[in-house]
């Protein structure tokens, strides 16, 4: 029993005596008012009225079984009033005479339809169609075939009676027979006549096709019981099919070749820098993976796509620096000058870059066709014709040595050149892996062509450009192979300084790796994995290693130059190197002693080897002619010099380590310290440059170094510590609470105030429910005590009635009897 | 195959008939003179033989000192008792005693063979000193006298301190012995002695002779604590608290006095690095006036290089635990900074002694300004092994002195014309370097190795207050380096050169082009 609400605070008719205001001390802000007005006899009227509808009935009606139900249309609904009432129910009325007497009787009054066609008329038409065999007036029998089965009407009968000799029934009916057959076959020979016209349609048709389409019908005569496809069709899908002509990609102009490459050249620069300055070295390693959804977790990864390397720039750019190679008249600057758009280079050699792109960029299809696609440079050609044109990749390192044993440079680059193309990774799958070891044997050769007696320089020289190639093509494989080798070398090196305590310079097969190194990787990053660990190798050649003899003092050079060359582009400092150019200027200076000349390593102030490079021959030093080391020198050429050969060769490696300091200088001219980095040169420098007799050549060398030197300005800025910006303290977004209500109920979680809130309905739902039932209880009693107390006049009354009818008919009796008596 | 088989019959042969003389000997005083042909043997050529004479011998006079056969007390002459009218017993006694002196004489010359023999020789007279020591040849003073063999034990002793050749073997197998605190106690005395004897005799001391001391006296090690019982090589029925072999504290004295006499003459400077690598562990702990030691290391430290680096550590000692004043070990500290320490042997040990001696804060920050600007001057000439020590160590001397941090942070300083600090000035007082700035770490944040860059990088930003722990980095080897880079996990794809090779030497602007030709 839903509590009655008071359906308006105030109702505005409502009588102002009825209306009780709950008035409240103070106002409170934020409080709703919901009970201060109320009626309570309005609603104690309502409550009443409606206990009086429902438990009354309910309580009158309790010891009786069977219920009355009156389910008259519209009797229960208030709305209505008593004539739409009866309105109602007339039309229901109306309606249930005009309903449907059965369901199965379908064609009452719907039509059935087929998209949107009435089925009736469909099923007609059918009718016509299928009857095929029946004559013309299809659907209806002819009228002779109806009188003779069905006896037919009376008239004509009687008409045809009269006109001839009545006949017999069998007559008529072989009569009909025949009629109906001789119809049959009148109608199949016009079909066939119909059949025919078609098939010589046909064909006509087919003769004429020939010359409608470009294609030839596959069989004139034949396949014509197979239902032939529609021509048209045919046609139709001829066309959908036809190779359209391919939009062909514009041939670049020279210019733009030469743009792109120049943009090419400035991206790798600006990426070189980049990896200089070491800026994004960590960057790689602290971005997060982006991990999938439908990542299985098992870091199943595809290979890359090595193919990237082999893109049509690169072997485009690769092949027309050998072109520069090989025409050495135009090819000499060709590095410089490729990033001017106007390079001369590029218009010379063009012709043959063209023809040398073309099997770069299709290599592979053609090369498996083909033998030799690589008719590249024409200077191969000679040595291409008495070559075998296929080679196999070598399995060994002896494998390729015996194929380049005996043969000339140029033949050996060719037969280098030919089994790259033949075992081009996108031919077979196992090529890559040939290839990668290739880089590893050819590097080991070159070793081998280094320790060789004399060394075979000349080839080295050539097989740089295969190296670089293979370089080029398996980054990573031949950066592993080089860090191989490097470890070997070092291994040795500290084998023998654990051994003996010192180390002599290792054989020119190290140094030849080394310079490798810096030709095929870029040097001037901040770290790199090959180059990294070179320069150390490097600087443990120069620090570990004691200069025994003029060969060690060539091969310390060619360190030092590489060392230098190294770090041209990036301007790093090189203590150990400074170190070295120091002992070689001591050991070729003169009367050194009592200077406070501060040495270290692997040199020694005084002893034995402490004037390996001092001349005093005064004649050998006027006629020395400046020179260029010779490597030849380094791999122990130098047995066989005379003493003035000798003298000479000193003075050239003290005039390659004047180069080389005064190199040194000028490098690092911009380093806060240069004047303690270079200082200890320049006392040593002037030492010699005081010394008569020093050739002219040297002289001046010395003079323009030391000149570059004391040009240097150097300014001495007290050095601040870069400022860092204060750390902000780490903020916390603040927690948002919706404040609701005020009071004692914020504060809590959404859940927890659903619950109380819940909780608090249901108490007071409760309440309101216990508070109904006792009105019940009490309307109840109520209603039995009126019950009582009307039960109880009401037998009263009768008790009255009964003595008062008693006493009348003993009053009546009595009367009687006084009559009686009276008579009597 | 044959011969060997003979020799082996032969000195097997041999062995038998020793053994038959060494049973008659033993057995009847009458055939007495069957020793001389034992002890004839021990002067053979044939080690093998040698070999079975000494442990014929052995057995024998051990069977006679067990049995007290030989004369006991000062020993008369010999003849003068043979031809003199003393019972046969004693006659035969002092004969057998002579014959005991000489077949150890013999054995001492015989130490000087070598291995087998040697070895076998030192038992036997190892051998020898525990019987005699049991059963002492001498009588004691009193009752219950320590007696020891002495002479016998001090010849054992010189043969060890060959000055010819080296004895590292025998002395090996000495220090065994070591181990006992009788042996240990008068091997310190008789070494003190010989030692004493050298310097008096010869003017100029082979190394040899050096070489076997050193092993010898530093082969000597005390226990740490007293207490523990004493263990005595010869066997004594009864111990006596006033024996001085007892007594730990004579040991140091004995010790002690042994240190002093060998480091007072003038050792050559291989012993004298070798004495000062262990000097600070072995010896100073166990001296009994440890400061005795001073003027050996302040000669040592005077002395320059890596001599002088050795002696810092016992001076540290010194200083820190026995309260030395050493006023200019700072400044000798200073001067010892020099190009070379970057490429020695002892890198390690020193910056490891380095940073000990730094690590007070109550150093005067002038002080810790110029060691730091020594220090960064001198890197800009190490290789970069040396270079990722050294830098981490500057920037921790910068961290402990806030003060010194003016050396990398002058806000408002002025421009200068020169480096205000001068390298030459030995005293760190004089040298203003709190003046100057390092420039030299700004140049090596440009070095060619990126962990070194990292390294000098660290200055320019402000530095953080935890320091640096430098002891990894002090064993750290180009070699490590050079795996470490190798092992480094490098960028996916190895960055490649872009310009195409031309030819070995390169393009034409580079040096090798410009400096070396191919033919």
């Amino acid at each position: 029993m839903g509590k009655a609400r008071p359906a308006a605070r105030a109702r505005p008719g409502a009588n102002p005596f009825e209306v009780k205001v709950n008035r409240k001390k103070f106002p409170v802000l934020g409080h709703r008012a919901r009970h201060d007005v109320g009626q309570p006899g309005a609603s104690r009227a309502r409550a009443l009225r409606k206990r009086t509808q429902t438990l009354l009935k309910e309580y009158k009606e309790r010891d009786k079984a069977n219920v009355f139900t009156d389910r008259r249309l519209g009797e229960h609904s208030h709305g209505m009033s008593a004539e739409e009432k009866m309105a109602c129910r007339f039309a229901l009325e109306r309606q249930r005479q005009h309903e449907r007497k059965s369901i199965y009787n379908l064609n009452e009054d719907e039509e059935l339809t087929h998209y949107g066609q009435s089925l009736a008329d469909l099923e007609k038409h059918h009718a016509v169609t299928d009857s095929d065999d029946d004559g013309d007036d299809r659907g209806t029998l002819s009228a002779e075939l109806t009188a003779a089965h069905f006896g037919g009407g009376g008239l004509p009968h009687r008409k045809s009676e009269d006109g001839e000799k009545a006949k017999s029934r069998r007559e008529l009916i072989e009569e009909l027979i025949a009629k109906s057959k001789q119809e049959k076959r009148e109608r199949q020979a016009q079909r066939e006549d119909a059949l025919e016209l078609t098939e010589k349609l046909d064909q006509d048709w087919r003769a004429i096709q020939t010359l409608l389409s470009h294609r030839r019908p596959k069989v004139a005569g034949g396949a014509t019981e197979k239902p032939q496809p529609d021509a048209y069709d045919v046609t139709v899908r001829e066309l959908g099919f036809e190779m359209k002509a391919q939009p062909s990609e514009r041939l670049k102009t020279k210019e733009e070749l030469a743009a792109e490459e120049q943009d090419r050249l400035q991206k790798l620069e600006a990426e070189r820098a980049r990896r200089m300055l070491g800026t994004g070295e960590d960057e790689g390693t602290e971005k997060a993976k982006h991990v999938s959804a439908d990542d299985l977790g098992d870091s199943f990864v595809l290979d890359r796509d090595d193919r990237r390397l082999l893109s049509y720039k690169v072997s485009f750019r690769q092949l027309s620096g050998d072109d520069g190679e090989g025409n050495s008249e135009l090819g000499e600057g060709d590095s410089e000058e490729s990033g001017d758009p106007d390079s001369h280079s590029d218009l010379d050699s063009d012709a043959e870059s063209e023809q040398s792109s073309e099997p770069g960029g299709d290599k592979p299809r053609q090369a498996g066709r083909r033998g030799p696609p690589g008719e590249a440079h024409p200077s191969w050609r000679a040595a291409g014709t008495e070559l075998p044109y296929t080679f196999a990749a070598p399995e060994t390192r002896e494998e390729l040595s015996s194929l380049l044993a005996g043969r000339a440079a140029e033949e050996q680059l060719a037969v280098l050149e030919r089994i790259q193309k033949c075992n081009h990774p996108s031919l077979a799958t196992g090529n890559k892996a040939k290839l990668e070891k290739l880089f590893g044997f050819l590097l080991e050769h070159v070793g081998d062509l280094a320790t060789s007696d004399p060394p075979d320089l000349g080839a080295i020289d050539k097989l740089v450009a295969p190296l670089y190639q293979l370089c080029q093509m398996f980054p990573n494989s031949s950066s592993h192979s080089m860090r191989f080798v490097l470890r070997d070398a070092m291994h040795e090196m500290e084998e023998m300084v654990e051994s003996k305590g010192r180390a002599t310079f290792p054989g020119l097969d190290v140094l030849i790796y080394l310079k490798l190194t810096g030709l095929l990787f870029p040097t001037s990053d901040f770290r790199h994995p090959v180059v990294t660990p070179a320069l150390l190798c490097m600087s443990q050649l120069l620090t570990k290693c004691l200069v025994l003899s003029l060969q060690d003092a060539v091969k310390g050079l060619f360190v030092c130059s590489m060392f230098l060359d190294f770090v041209s582009l990036s301007q790093r400092l090189i203590p150990e190197l400074l170190n070295f150019l120091l002992g070689i200027l001591y050991i070729a200076a003169p009367d050194k002693q009592g200077q406070g000349h501060v040495l270290v390593h692997p040199f020694r102030a005084r002893g034995k080897n402490s004037e390996l490079l001092l001349v005093s021959d005064d004649e050998d030093m006027a006629t020395w002619q400046r020179q260029a080391l010779s490597l030849r020198w380094a791999a122990g050429a130098l047995k066989g010099q005379s003493a003035s050969e000798a003298n000479h060769t000193r003075l050239s490696c003290l005039a390659a380590c004047v180069a080389l300091v005064k190199r040194c200088v000028t490098m690092y001219s911009t380093l806060p310290a240069s004047h303690h980095v270079t200082g200890p040169l320049r006392d040593l420098l002037a030492l010699h440059l005081s010394r008569s007799g020093y050739p002219l050549e040297l002289q001046a060398l010395c003079q323009s170094a030391l000149a570059e030197m004391d040009s240097q300005k150097q300014s001495y800025r007290p050095m601040v510590c870069e400022r860092t910006r204060p750390q902000p303290p780490k903020l916390f977004t603040p927690r948002l609470v919706r404040v609701l209500e005020c009071g004692r109920k914020q504060g809590r979680t959404k859940e927890e105030q659903e619950r109380r809130r819940l909780i608090h309905k249901h108490r007071r739902e409760f309440k309101g429910a216990v508070r109904e039932i006792r009105k019940d209880n009490q309307f109840l009693a109520r209603m039995q005590l009126a019950e009582t107390l009307e039960r109880d006049a009401e037998r009263k009354r009768r008790v009255k009635q009964l003595l008062g009818s008693l006493a009348t008919q003993e009053g009546e009796w009595k009367a009687l009897k006084r009559r009686r008596a009276v008579k009597k | 195959m044959a011969e060997g088989a003979e020799g082996a019959e032969g000195a097997e042969g041999a062995g038998r008939r020793l053994g038959r003389l060494l049973e008659a000997v033993l057995a009847s005083p009458g055939e007495a003179n069957a020793v001389f042909d034992i002890l004839a043997v021990l002067q053979a050529e044939d080690p093998e033989a040698v070999q079975e004479a000494v442990r014929a011998c052995s057995r024998l006079f051990g069977a006679l000192l067990r049995r007290g056969e030989l004369f006991v007390g000062p020993l008369p002459p010999e003849d003068a008792v043979l031809a003199g009218s003393g019972g046969a017993t004693r006659k035969y006694r002092v004969w057998m005693r002579h014959r005991y002196h000489s077949c150890c004489g013999r054995l001492r010359e015989l130490l000087d063979h070598r291995a087998p023999v040697g070895v076998l020789a030192l038992e036997t007279l190892m051998k020898f000193v525990r019987l005699e020591g049991a059963h002492p040849l001498q009588r004691p003073k009193w009752e219950g006298a320590y007696l020891f063999p002495h002479r016998l034990f001090r010849s054992v002793v010189d043969g060890l301190l060959s000055p010819e050749e080296d004895r590292s073997l025998l002395l090996a197998r000495f220090r065994e012995h070591l181990e006992h605190d009788d042996v240990r106690f008068h091997t310190m005395r008789a070494v003190t002695d010989a030692l004493a004897r050298v310097a008096g005799g010869h003017p100029e001391v082979p190394l040899a002779f050096w070489n076997n001391a050193f092993t010898l006296v530093s082969s000597v090690s005390l226990p740490s604590q007293a207490g523990h019982t004493p263990r005595f090589y010869v066997e004594h029925t009864d111990t006596s608290d006033k024996w001085k072999v007892v007594h730990l504290k004579e040991h140091r004295k004995a010790f002690q006095l042994m240190w002093l006499t060998f480091l007072r003459h003038k050792l050559p400077l291989s012993v004298c690095k070798k004495v000062l690598v262990i000097l600070h562990d072995t010896v100073l702990p166990h001296l009994a006036q440890p400061s005795l030691m001073l003027d050996f290391l302040t000669g040592a430290c005077d002395s320059g290089g890596a001599i002088s680096l050795l002696a810092l550590n016992g001076l540290f000692i010194l200083i820190h635990k026995h309260n030395l004043e050493y006023p200019d070990f700072y400044r000798k500290l200073y001067g010892l900074l020099d190009p070379s320490i970057f490429h020695v042997k002892y890198r390690a040990r020193f910056f490891h002694l380095a940073d000990l001696f730094l690590s007070s804060s109550h150093l005067p920050a002038y002080l810790v300004a110029a060691f730091a600007k020594r220090l960064s001057r001198l890197a800009l000439t190490a290789p970069p092994e040396a270079q990722l020590l050294v830098l981490p160590f500057i920037c921790n001397l910068l961290r402990r002195h806030p003060a010194c941090r003016a050396l990398v942070h002058r806000p408002d300083g002025p421009e200068l014309d020169s480096d205000p600090y001068n390298p030459l000035e030995e005293d760190p007082a004089h040298s203003r370097a709190l003046e100057s700035s390092l420039w030299e770490l700004q140049a090596l944040q440009r070095h060619y190795h990126p962990e070194v860059s990292k390294a000098a990088s660290v200055v320019s930003q402000a530095l953080s207050t935890a320091e640096v722990h430098v002891a990894p980095l002090l064993e750290l080897t180009a070699f490590e380096m050079f795996e470490r880079d190798l092992e480094k996990k490098g960028p996916e794809q190895v960055p490649l050169e872009f310009l195409p090779a031309q030819g070995l030497l390169g393009r034409q602007d580079s040096l090798c082009a410009q400096l070396f030709t191919l033919s």
